[in-house]
């Protein structure tokens, strides 16, 4: 029994991250504090992917020459690429949230859907 | 252990609400994981988040905040929805991994398929020493230059964003019209000589 | 942070190091970890310390506005270059084989090239990212911090 918890509290830690993330992305308000909850999220899939190619006693996936038993390099030539693109669409979305920012005052979810909500009463009034 | 300290620092950064707390706490999570790349044997990954996670994304970050706001506003009732909602989904998820190989284990099917063949071929055919920079450049090729698209068209989405207009948004009505049609026309993908040129012109405005 | 003396001094010190490593990473993957992505980054790393410490005006004048584009776009059209050269070599795209008569030297040479595209496009993305939100005007004040 301890043993299988031993085996498995990596994927649990993993599972116990990306749900923090998941719960900071739905249930704050603050546009900026949801980007860091999807940048944990993400880097909780890191992890699962990191951590599921781990090989026990196994080194780190560069030739030296002699018979070795390597990690999985697979996993971490996604996840390389993945960390670059990651924080390029990070980037994308602070700027997004920027501009967000220039155009409503603020970066609230509430107070951009209330102002979304004037705006469109206004357009009603003016149909009429 | 230090997937404890990752997991101490996650709530540390829910309980947060000063925004600059956050974001230094994001730095630590990102060098927490990469010292636990380290541990997994991913050295180039681990090379890559210290550099990305605790350098280049905390600047962005704190660039964000100085352009935005530093506190987040405290919800005025508890969110009962997304706990219960985070709580089911994670469950799932824990039900799930009971089917997962150990940690470790190296006759879990990923070690199996294809890497052998790549370890090999990286021997004999490329030659080279390091085994993920051969996959990421020789046989998944085609991949990489994908990401670097990818990677390139997010830089181009941020410029089209932020490099033109100056504070001409922050009025709604039909300035803001504007200058959602005046950007694209400033920083579009045109000849880098013929964009400079309109920049300077939109500097200077 | 011009008036600061003593982060003026490390960051002109610590700047050449710096962009000598990432180069150092950039050229020696093959052998150990490293490669174009982790180079580009430290690469910009070390320009977005420049641009921190000496002012955007600056760090805009080591790297203007439309040689940053181009590079942007380079690096991704260096890259693809290389699979259309070893496409009109006559193999498939991106199979660094043919670029040289022995098959390993060709592959040697491709990956050197590719990494450079690599690294080239994602240091350039970087520091256009970084120069487009530091130029925007701060809505905060340095106090209020």
């Amino acid at each position: 029994m301890f043993q299988f918890i031993a085996s498995h509290y990596n994927y649990w830690i993993v599972i116990f991250l990306m749900m923090a993330g998941f719960y900071i992305v739905v249930s704050r308000g603050n546009l900026v504090k949801k980007i860091v909850g999807l940048n944990i999220f993400q880097v909780s899939v890191f992890l699962l992917y990191i951590s599921i190619g781990k090989v026990a006693g196994g080194t780190a996936p560069i030739l030296t020459g002699k018979p070795e038993l390597f990690s999985n390099p697979l996993p971490h030539v996604l996840i390389l690429t993945a960390i670059v693109v990651g924080v390029a669409t990070t980037a994308l979305g602070l700027a997004l949230v920027v501009r967000i920012r220039e155009v409503y005052g603020s970066i609230e979810e509430a107070d951009i859907q209330a102002a979304n909500e004037a705006m469109e009463q206004e357009d009603v009034k003016a149909a009429q | 252990m230090l997937l404890t300290f990752l997991a101490v620092t996650v709530i540390a950064i829910i309980r947060a609400r000063h925004l600059f707390a956050v974001v230094m706490l994001t730095g630590v999570f990102s060098l927490l994981s990469a010292a636990l790349l380290v541990q997994l044997d991913a050295v180039d990954v681990a090379f890559t988040e210290a550099a990305v996670g605790a350098g280049i994304s905390t600047v962005l970050m704190l660039g964000t905040l100085t352009l935005t706001a530093r506190r987040e506003r405290v919800p005025d009732r508890i969110p009962v929805a997304p706990v219960l909602i985070v709580t089911i989904t994670g469950a799932a998820l824990v039900y799930g991994t009971l089917d997962m190989p150990n940690f470790g284990d190296p006759t879990a099917p990923a070690h199996h398929h294809i890497v052998p063949e790549y370890i090999e071929g990286s021997e004999k055919d490329i030659d080279v020493p390091n085994i993920v920079t051969s996959i990421l450049a020789s046989y998944r090729g085609f991949d990489t230059l994908g990401e670097v698209a990818v990677v390139f068209t997010a830089g181009v989405g941020v410029l089209l964003l932020l490099s033109g207009g100056g504070m001409a948004g922050s009025r709604r009505g039909g300035e803001m019209d504007e200058s959602i049609a005046k950007t694209p026309q400033a920083d579009s993908v045109e000849p880098p000589g013929k964009g400079g040129a309109t920049k300077g012109k939109e500097d200077g405005a | 942070m011009k008036h600061h003396l003593v982060l003026r001094v490390v960051t002109k010190v610590l700047i050449p190091p710096i962009l000598l490593f990432a180069l150092y990473v950039q050229f020696h993957g093959d052998f150990g970890p490293g490669g174009g992505f982790q180079a580009g980054v430290i690469f910009a790393a070390a320009f977005i310390l420049y641009a921190l410490v000496f002012g955007l005006e600056t760090a805009r004048r080591v790297v203007p506005q439309g040689t940053l584009r181009a590079l942007v776009a380079g690096g991704l059209l260096l890259y693809a270059t290389v699979g259309v050269v070893s496409m009109l070599l006559g193999d498939n795209f991106l199979n660094y084989s043919v670029l040289r008569p022995d098959a390993t030297a060709g592959q040697h040479l491709g990956i050197l090239v590719i990494e450079l595209g690599v690294g080239i496009t994602v240091a350039a993305v970087m520091i256009a990212i970084f120069f487009s939100f530091a130029g925007r005007p701060p809505t905060i004040k340095d106090e209020d911090w």
